[in-house]
């Protein structure tokens, strides 16, 4: 990978006005590009807002939108990742996150994991993705996943296996859980637990861009962070505010983590493969 | 203004088409969901607030249906300035059904706050709406009966009612029926034409109407609306339809304002399982 530094815009979207959050997204990427960022990283849903319900039908766009086009033209200065709910030519409704490089969609990923359960009502809603794929970008090879996704380590077996040495995490995490002493919301230990555990085992930079503000009653945290190989927190941001945070990433690290843990070398990525398909053949008949 | 004179006659039709029910097939889901609805909570008897108007007519009459007119108490409940001839339409009605009746007037009660203060008529309406609500869910604790609303879907949708005032009640049975479908099925429920044929009014002040102070006819707010909401159409394909853009927005930014009024009251989520959030049992889950 080439050394790049980037950014988290912990935001805090308007819900379902996709102007506005344009407009609020176009503010940051230029806060991105006066800190010299590479690359700035927006949360899920970052030009809707998460809870939208029916609301997803009215704000859902295709690439070609002029909402998308805003970003697209801005992306020369700074590559961008934001969050849409994607109206797909078939009439498809999905949560998607896209990454924009020098005036192109370079990759789109449609969030494959949709959340049913608890408060979450994604299936109702949305269609979920069909793929998991690293891409290429000017910096090197990265992967989107988005929140849900991250849940499954699978997931992260495709992304890291697939090559990404960055891999993603746009998500859109409630609070909940405040019990005992902790000083730590339930939820955000999860997540800070996840994006440092995945770093380490599949030796990659990670991001957690999580977002901020109340919806329907429901807090999002931010605390939102950039993760080195080594499971280092190279940037954090604080809780509940917007703001932007970023990070220097070099191949150097990357370099060192890789010789120091070599889990990726030592993969045995033809093993896995061959036992999937022997219990995918097992549990079929 | 008519927002609809540049749309096709044969595209209106349609909408009509489809607005109108099937009237004795709703009215029977009408009357088995409330006598349902009454006795699977344990109760055996109804109260509704009665106006004169053709939404508690309508309740009233359909409560009467379900429950026997002997179990059906009617609250007539004037303020001072309410219209004489509504009163009587009202007491016309009670007499037609044979359901109990009372009357309290809620000008004392209505007057004790109002003359307090220099109130503007929305405030007054509201207060009045809401001293309704008192006397009508005491009523509900005294005759051992579930409040029945009178609600409908074209006033829930624009929001025009007065939230804990006269959009208070245990069951609604006109919650899912434009203004047009309940003025169709209480004319095959044969209630009284002058009842009917009123021009509709909240009379919370002398010569409030309706449609005057929403600017609209509920005939042509109702056909957007069933467009709007029951058929999903967007806005690009309303207006294209020859639909007046200004009608649309106005009436679309008037429903997403009241969508407060259409959900009980946000709850600060903290712990893991919130109410109305991940417990989520039906209501029915209670009797």
């Amino acid at each position: 990978m080439r050394d790049v530094r980037i950014g988290i815009a912990q935001i805090n979207p308007v819900l379902g006005d996709i102007e506005a959050n344009v407009d609020k997204h176009l503010e940051f990427i230029r806060r991105a590009v006066d800190d010299k960022c590479g690359l700035v990283v927006f949360p899920e849903l970052s030009l809707t807002g998460y809870v939208l319900e029916d609301l997803s039908y009215d704000v859902a766009v295709d690439i070609k939108s002029s909402a998308i086009n805003r970003l697209r033209e801005c992306s020369g200065d700074v590559s961008i990742i934001a969050g849409f709910i994607h109206h797909t030519s078939d009439h498809q409704f999905k949560i998607a996150s896209a990454y924009f490089e020098d005036g192109e969609i370079v990759h789109v990923h449609h969030k494959v994991y949709l959340v049913t359960y608890g408060l979450f009502d994604e299936g109702r809603f949305c269609a979920p993705g069909d793929r998991i794929r690293a891409f290429n970008t000017k910096f090197g090879r990265q992967a989107v996943l988005i929140c849900e996704d991250l849940w499954h380590p699978s997931s992260m077996v495709i992304a890291a296996g697939d090559g990404a040495d960055i891999i993603h995490a746009p998500a859109a995490s409630p609070g909940r859980g405040v019990s005992g002493s902790s000083q730590q919301l339930g939820s955000s230990r999860t997540w800070h637990d996840l994006t440092r555990t995945y770093s380490q085992m599949f030796v990659n930079y990670g991001t957690f861009a999580n977002r901020v503000g109340y919806e329907d009653g429901i807090n999002y945290y931010g605390l939102s962070q950039i993760v080195g190989p080594d499971g280092a927190i190279l940037a954090e941001a604080p809780a509940d505010e917007e703001c932007l945070i970023a990070a220097d990433l070099t191949d150097g690290a990357l370099r060192r983590a890789r010789i120091s843990t070599p889990l990726r070398r030592d993969e045995k990525l033809e093993l896995t493969i061959e036992e999937l398909r022997r219990i995918k053949t097992e549990r079929s008949q | 203004m008519n927002p609809f004179s540049s749309a096709q006659s044969g595209f209106i039709d349609r909408i009509d088409d489809n607005l109108c029910l099937d009237a004795k097939l709703a009215i029977g889901v009408l009357e088995g969901f409330i006598r349902n609805e009454v006795n699977k909570v344990g109760f055996s008897k109804a109260v509704v607030a009665l106006s004169g108007g053709i939404d508690s007519a309508l309740s009233l009459a359909v409560a009467a249906r379900a429950m026997g007119p002997g179990n059906v108490l009617a609250l007539l409940m004037p303020y001072r300035t309410s219209s004489p001839a509504s009163r009587n339409d009202a007491e016309e009605l009670v007499e037609k059904l044979g359901v109990q009746s009372k009357i309290i007037d809620v000008s004392n009660m209505v007057d004790a706050y109002v003359n307090e203060y220099e109130l503007s008529n929305i405030r007054k309406g509201n207060v009045m709406a809401r001293a309704r609500m008192i006397a009508l869910y005491d009523h509900s604790e005294e005759f051992t009966g579930l409040v029945v609303g009178t609600s409908n879907k074209t006033e829930l949708l624009l929001g025009y009612g007065t939230i804990y005032g006269d959009m208070a009640s245990a069951i609604n049975p006109l919650g899912d029926l434009y203004k047009t479908q309940v003025r169709q099925i209480s004319e095959a429920m044969e209630l009284p034409e002058s009842i009917v044929n009123k021009a509709p009014s909240a009379d919370l002040w002398e010569g409030q109407q309706d449609e005057d102070e929403i600017g609209f006819t509920y005939r042509d707010i109702d056909r957007l609306l069933y467009l709007l909401i029951d058929e999903r159409w967007s806005v690009p394909e309303i207006t294209s339809s020859g639909i007046e853009l200004q009608f649309v927005d106005q009436l679309i930014s008037r429903v997403r304002r009241n969508q407060f009024k259409r959900r009980p009251p946000i709850i600060a989520k903290i712990s893991e399982r919130t109410i109305e959030r991940e417990f989520r049992y039906p209501r029915d889950w209670g009797v």
